[in-house]
């Protein structure tokens, strides 16, 4: 069995935007493309969660207060969802709408492998320390989440 | 000018956000954001700031030091200020780069300058406009003097000198930092220096404490007594050095105990811990 936590690459949709960022040269212009995203960002449907969120759900070491679900559909394939509690963290923002569209639709095996350094990827110098720290949390709540799944998955037919 | 508490040693260095909501068409006036957050002015600030990055404008570019008098020229002339331009400062994270740029900007004497109490934080919780439109400023001529390290900057000799003498300094970083159980504040990486501790003799203030957490406004001139003064026998009439890991949070500790209390010489090592716990055989203590 491979180790589907080795970073040898990103799910297709995850490297289509990575590859679009590379085109960035200027920082600003990637801002404004990372602002666009955050503006975008959709909160966790009330179906899904309502405040106050569980705190399981909550993503350590991120300063603007953010939380992720990883819901297993029938299909097998695996939706995400956010909740960014901190009115500035536009960051936290922009990260949870790149990982919702790229992610979502796709099995935990292939979400389990999304390597944090996709932040550097994306942000580039358009992060501060801190928050890339943040970013790269999520990323691996997301990764936590999905490897339970497998892990979930993979179960039964260990005991046969 | 509009302040939030008459009692601070020099109240007018503090605006409000009602005073400056009433002064954003004020030509004498600059608003300057300065934040952490890189992505933060272009997603919304106070209509007409200009934007402050304190990497890309107020350091050096190649050596670890601040721009020079032609840098710091050319910096007002982008943003359109003349010596007689008021500079209101705020930025993210209770203001933490706003008074960091500030500083460096006091290393010009520019001393028409102001910070926004609450900062950016304040000026959100209450609704206040925000804009994304990227104001243009007609250049200005601007003409510095040279650039003063001897008054409210310290180098490592100077701390040196202040350790043997056992004189006052602070350390503002958090308690493991300070413990040396960290290099770094905590959720950053933990990196930067080589060993962990503090500079013998150092007391222990993280920079916060300075604020009120709710809206980043500083805490009343009481409080802070009672924080720098009572509980840890900080004398006013003598000289005191502030650091942290690089000189940005300890710049708000110096703003505090400066403007805010009124130590007479405050000074901001900014090779702080990332030079002193790099530096061979210097002094630590954990």
């Amino acid at each position: 069995m491979s180790d589907s936590r080795s970073p040898v690459g990103y799910p297709e949709p995850l490297q289509d935007l990575i590859d679009t960022f590379a085109t960035f040269d200027d920082p600003s212009e990637r801002a404004q493309v990372l602002i666009s995203f955050a503006d975008a960002f959709t909160p966790v449907p009330p179906e899904v969660a309502t405040r106050p969120f569980g705190k399981d759900h909550l993503v350590p070491a991120c300063e603007s207060e953010a939380y992720v679900w990883a819901m297993l559909q029938p299909d097998g394939k695996m939706n995400l969802h956010f909740a960014v509690e901190n009115p500035s963290g536009i960051s936290a923002k922009a990260m949870a709408t790149m990982l919702t569209r790229t992610l979502s639709g796709l099995t935990p095996a292939e979400i389990a492998t999304v390597s944090p350094e996709v932040v550097e990827r994306l942000f580039r110098q358009n992060i501060s320390m801190g928050k890339g720290m943040g970013l790269m949390s999520m990323v691996g709540a997301v990764r936590t989440l999905a490897q339970r799944a497998v892990d979930i998955e993979s179960k039964p037919a260990r005991q046969e | 000018m509009s302040t939030a508490a008459s009692a601070y040693a020099k109240p007018d260095v503090l605006v409000s956000t009602d005073w400056l909501a009433g002064q954003l068409s004020n030509p004498s006036i600059r608003v300057v954001e300065s934040n952490e957050d890189t992505l933060l002015y272009a997603s919304g600030h106070i209509p007409g700031a200009a934007h402050v990055d304190w990497t890309a404008d107020l350091n050096d570019q190649v050596r670890r030091d601040y721009i020079t008098r032609d840098g710091f020229e050319a910096l007002m002339s982008r943003i359109g200020a003349t010596p007689d331009t008021t500079i209101v400062f705020y930025g993210d994270k209770n203001n933490w780069w706003a008074t960091y740029a500030f500083w460096v900007f006091q290393l010009f004497g520019h001393t028409k300058a102001k910070i926004l109490n609450g900062g950016r934080l304040k000026w959100e919780k209450e609704g206040r406009e925000l804009s994304r439109e990227t104001p243009t400023f007609a250049a200005t001529s601007y003409q510095a003097p040279e650039r003063n390290d001897t008054t409210i900057r310290a180098f490592r000799e100077d701390v040196q000198k202040v350790v043997q003498e056992k004189g006052q300094l602070v350390d503002v970083r958090s308690p493991d930092e300070y413990s040396g159980k960290r290099l770094h504040m905590p959720d950053y990486p933990n990196e930067g220096a080589l060993r962990g501790g503090h500079i013998p003799g150092a007391k222990s203030v993280p920079w916060a404490k300075a604020v009120n957490p709710e809206d980043g406004t500083f805490k009343s001139v009481d409080e802070l007594k009672k924080l720098y003064v009572d509980e840890q026998g900080l004398d006013p009439s003598k000289p005191v050095t502030a650091y942290c890991r690089i000189g940005e949070r300890s710049s708000h500790t110096w703003f505090a105990l400066t403007y805010l209390l009124g130590f007479p010489n405050v000074r901001n090592y900014d090779g702080s811990w990332t030079e002193w716990g790099n530096s061979v055989g210097l002094p630590i203590e954990k």
